[in-house]
């Protein structure tokens, strides 16, 4: 509290600096206006998080009803895709923070490299979601695909059944039915849609960043954007934590 | 540590974490990633949401203390968050024992207005 004191007396005498343009008119000090972002952010994550809650709880509503089904319905997915993406996020929440760090202590050019590297990260996380994503609907597991080959579907396409998969639902007698699947890839979908929406946003953010790092505007006094788009981003990967083990690793 | 942390708080507004501290983090949540896809392959049974999402917790506490700076954030922000997470944990919570508690009515239900 008291450094918050004499900072502000600081800022005070130093109201004309150099540093002073990035100042709005409705703060007070540049200190001010730091905190008065990073409180309005974590609000924004609260939010955030309260809004991924409902599709959990759809999860835990549907899983409790149909164990089985989710059991079997998981091993359509590919835990390698999965845990790659869950590192590839975690080391962009790296590059992430170390581009704050960067952004604190003025250094231009480690924050372009750590922007970069995130949003490379975050391409890389895209491309294994898209390769996943068309796998499934190939198989015919998208939601509102036909139930059966040749069937009309509200989407209107004919997705090519995989051989392998087919043979693997007509030899095992517990498989369950395809429609039956669906209750599993509807909450698939609709999880990892919307967090994928959230990386391509982050993506955007993260470009933004770039550009105004690009023209020099962050340093030791105004790096609060590339903190708060850090939280945001940090936020995004910690829903993902969840989403691994709740999709891809249910084993019993 | 704590010395090293105190001289970084000059340089802006809030905590500097130390390179060295951002890559102890990053290969702690690789290692318990690890073992959280070990974990699966376990005969935990029953309890293998548990283990899962114990794992996960303690993965998700780590990046919001550290990779978000929470342990040197203001405890308004401390409190912002911890608050949505424990709606989180209410709304869950109620959904599952409402769910829990009703399974056998929506079973009897579902049988009666099933058309067969």
């Amino acid at each position: 509290m008291s450094s918050t004191a004499t900072e502000t007396a600081h800022d005070a005498h130093h109201f004309h600096d150099d540093q002073a343009w990035h100042l709005a008119h409705h703060f007070e000090t540049p200190h001010q206006q730091f905190d008065s972002g990073k409180l309005g952010t974590w609000l924004f994550l609260v939010t955030e998080v309260l809004f991924f809650s409902g599709l959990f709880v759809a999860y835990g509503v549907y899983r409790m009803t149909r164990p089985e089904l989710f059991t079997y319905a998981s091993g359509y997915l590919d835990t390698k895709m999965g845990a790659i993406n869950t590192v590839v996020l975690i080391f962009s929440s790296l590059t992430a923070a170390w581009a704050v760090r960067c952004a604190q202590l003025g250094n231009r050019k480690g924050l372009t490299i750590n922007i970069v590297l995130t949003l490379m990260c975050a391409a890389g996380f895209m491309v294994i979601k898209y390769l996943e994503y068309s796998h499934k609907i190939h198989i015919g597991l998208f939601p509102g695909a036909p139930a059966e080959p040749g069937q009309e579907s509200m989407w209107n396409f004919n997705p090519e059944w995989a051989p392998g998969e087919k043979v693997h639902f007509a030899d095992d007698p517990n498989a369950p039915a395809l429609h039956d699947l669906k209750n599993f890839f509807g909450v698939y979908f609709c999880m990892t849609g919307l967090h994928g929406i959230h990386v391509m946003v982050g993506m955007g953010l993260w470009i933004w960043m770039l550009i105004r790092n690009l023209k020099g505007q962050f340093g030791p006094k105004f790096y609060g954007p590339v903190d708060f788009v850090a939280l945001y981003w940090h936020i995004v990967d910690i829903i993902w934590i969840f989403l691994f083990p709740l999709l891809y690793l249910i084993r019993h | 540590m704590h010395a090293h942390d105190s001289g970084h708080d000059q340089h802006g507004f809030s905590h500097v974490m130390p390179i060295k501290g951002l890559l102890a983090i990053f290969f702690a949540l690789v290692g318990l990633t690890v073992a959280t896809v070990v974990a699966a392959q376990l005969p935990t049974g029953r309890f293998d949401i548990v283990v899962a999402m114990v794992i996960a917790v303690i993965k998700a506490l780590i990046v919001a203390t550290w990779f978000m700076h929470l342990r040197h954030d203001k405890v308004l922000n401390i409190i912002a968050f911890a608050g949505s997470l424990f709606f989180v944990i209410l709304f869950l919570g109620f959904a599952m024992l409402d769910k829990g508690q009703y399974e056998s009515d929506l079973a009897r239900n579902a049988a009666i207005t099933a058309p067969r």
